[in-house]
């Protein structure tokens, strides 16, 4: 699922690793708030700008997390969000540029289930 | 009730680099979680976040049933001219919400 | 036999009033966190609390009921009125002749004054309320009042807080006394110390009050938790806030 949904944005085109860092903690204080920051290296000029970041996951129910459409003004690629992680799993990132090209990277999470859930 | 929390700094010099943060309240239900009684509880988030600034589109956000509920997003823009910045929430069940922000650039 | 029984009961008697953690060991369940959750509840533009704390200021304007009051018109700008408020509650209430927490404090003010009804535990507007009122005294050191009416209460809580319950017979003292700074599964064991309720706990995903926190221990060790409101709930957060004594309020926190 993972795979066809990169797959469907990425097309045919090479994927390439670098550029782009994908902050998240390698061990989740707790799997239904992870923060999460994406940052792609990029001169942001007029030429030369991220035009698209795009989030995945491996294990939740669906594969999408987030898409963040930037653009030339954006002056800093850099997008944070929180997400919900359902099982310990890969999260990847792939940045847009420009020129057309796939830059990607991807971190592995531990998520742990709360100690005890509770009655509602 | 409190649409949403934003952090726009309130003046900024002709090309700085800025930071927005926007969070809102909203239960973001997946569509993937049962009542006690087995019953699917319905998706209900929100699907989209766009920001304007002075009616041009800087940042929109697709966001999907993994976001948390009440999403916080931060992102970046070029402080160009005063104005204001104006945001939008959209989701499921025909929700929608704007905020705005003023800033003054020297 | 009767020597290995004395020993047993010292044991056990020491065992009880090992109690509370002395004032200079008294740490947060912020200092547990890891640094990104701590970054979430440091910032009022990205602590999801806030959001509540303003739909209470919201509410603390608002006109109600059969004589249209609202708070601020016999309690003013709450800035000032509630500041240490939530640092001394639960309080003693002398109509009831028993401590009452901040949310039925809010919901007797609603009764005599606004002629409104109650509001549920764990709704939006009592949230809210609970969570502006308890903001107005963040930074300020937890002092429960030293007053000997409470003492009774007091003593109860104390109980309650010492006693092995459910099927998996813990007491609440056996993992936040005797075992904080371990780990319970992935989570690490806090002291147990109210410093910031109501809190946005990431688990619930939203703000919830510390009876719906004791709640879920109680069920968490399987023993059949206490209604919300009930009178052992109140003593407990009364013991618990006294047993806090000196600690900085942190409305609204946020915890895992």
């Amino acid at each position: 699922m993972l795979n066809s949904a990169i797959r469907n944005l990425v097309g045919e085109a090479p994927l390439r690793t670098g550029k782009v860092k994908l902050d998240i903690p390698p061990l989740v204080e707790n799997g239904n708030t992870v923060p999460m920051t994406v940052s792609v290296t990029s001169p942001m000029t007029a030429d030369d700008y991220v035009k698209s970041i795009h989030v995945f996951n491996e294990k939740n129910p669906q594969p999408n997390i987030g898409n963040f459409h930037l653009g030339p003004t954006a002056g800093r690629a850099q997008v944070a969000t929180r997400i919900r992680l359902a099982d310990s799993q890969k999260v990847v990132a792939i940045a847009q540029m420009s020129d057309g090209s796939f830059w990607s990277a991807s971190a592995d999470v531990v998520v742990t289930l709360a100690a005890c859930t509770e009655e509602l | 009730m409190a649409s949403a929390l934003i952090n726009v700094p309130k003046r900024a010099r002709r090309g700085d680099v800025i930071e927005i943060r926007a969070l809102t309240s909203h239960v973001m239900e997946p569509g993937y979680r049962r009542t006690a009684s087995g019953e699917m509880i319905p998706r209900d988030i929100i699907t989209s976040f766009s920001c304007r600034y002075n009616g041009r589109e800087i940042f929109r956000a697709d966001l999907f049933p993994a976001i948390s509920a009440n999403p916080y997003l931060s992102f970046f823009t070029t402080a160009t001219e005063s104005g204001t910045f104006a945001f939008e929430w959209i989701g499921d069940n025909g929700f929608s919400q704007v905020a705005s922000a003023a800033i003054t650039v020297e | 036999m009767r020597t290995v029984v004395a020993i047993i009961a010292a044991l056990l008697l020491a065992t009880a009033q090992a109690g509370e953690i002395a004032q200079d060991q008294r740490r947060s369940g912020y200092s547990f966190m890891r640094s990104d959750t701590k970054a979430m509840q440091d910032d009022d533009t990205s602590n999801p609390g806030m959001l509540w704390v303003m739909d209470g200021e919201a509410l603390w304007s608002q006109r109600i009921g059969a004589p249209d009051k609202a708070c601020a018109d016999c309690h003013g700008d709450a800035r000032a009125s509630m500041k240490g408020v939530a640092a001394r509650y639960p309080a003693f209430d002398k109509a009831l002749g028993r401590p009452v927490d901040l949310e039925q404090r809010i919901n007797l003010c609603r009764a005599e004054h606004q002629q409104a009804p109650p509001l549920d535990y764990e709704s939006h507007d009592l949230l809210a309320l609970t969570a502006f009122v308890s903001h107005q005294s963040r930074g300020m050191p937890i002092a429960p009042a030293n007053d000997e009416q409470l003492a009774p209460f007091l003593a109860r809580g104390r109980e309650l807080f010492m006693q092995r319950q459910g099927q998996l017979n813990l007491a609440c003292a056996n993992c936040h006394d005797d075992n904080w700074d371990k780990h319970l599964a992935g989570s690490a064991i806090t002291q147990a110390q109210p410093t910031g309720y109501p809190m946005y706990r990431l688990e619930w995903q939203t703000l919830g009050s510390l009876q719906r926190r004791l709640r879920g221990c109680m069920t968490g060790v399987r023993a059949q938790a206490f209604s919300y409101g009930s009178p052992e709930l109140v003593d407990l957060e009364l013991y618990l806030m006294s047993r806090a004594t000196g600690m900085p309020i942190e409305t609204p926190a946020v915890r895992p």
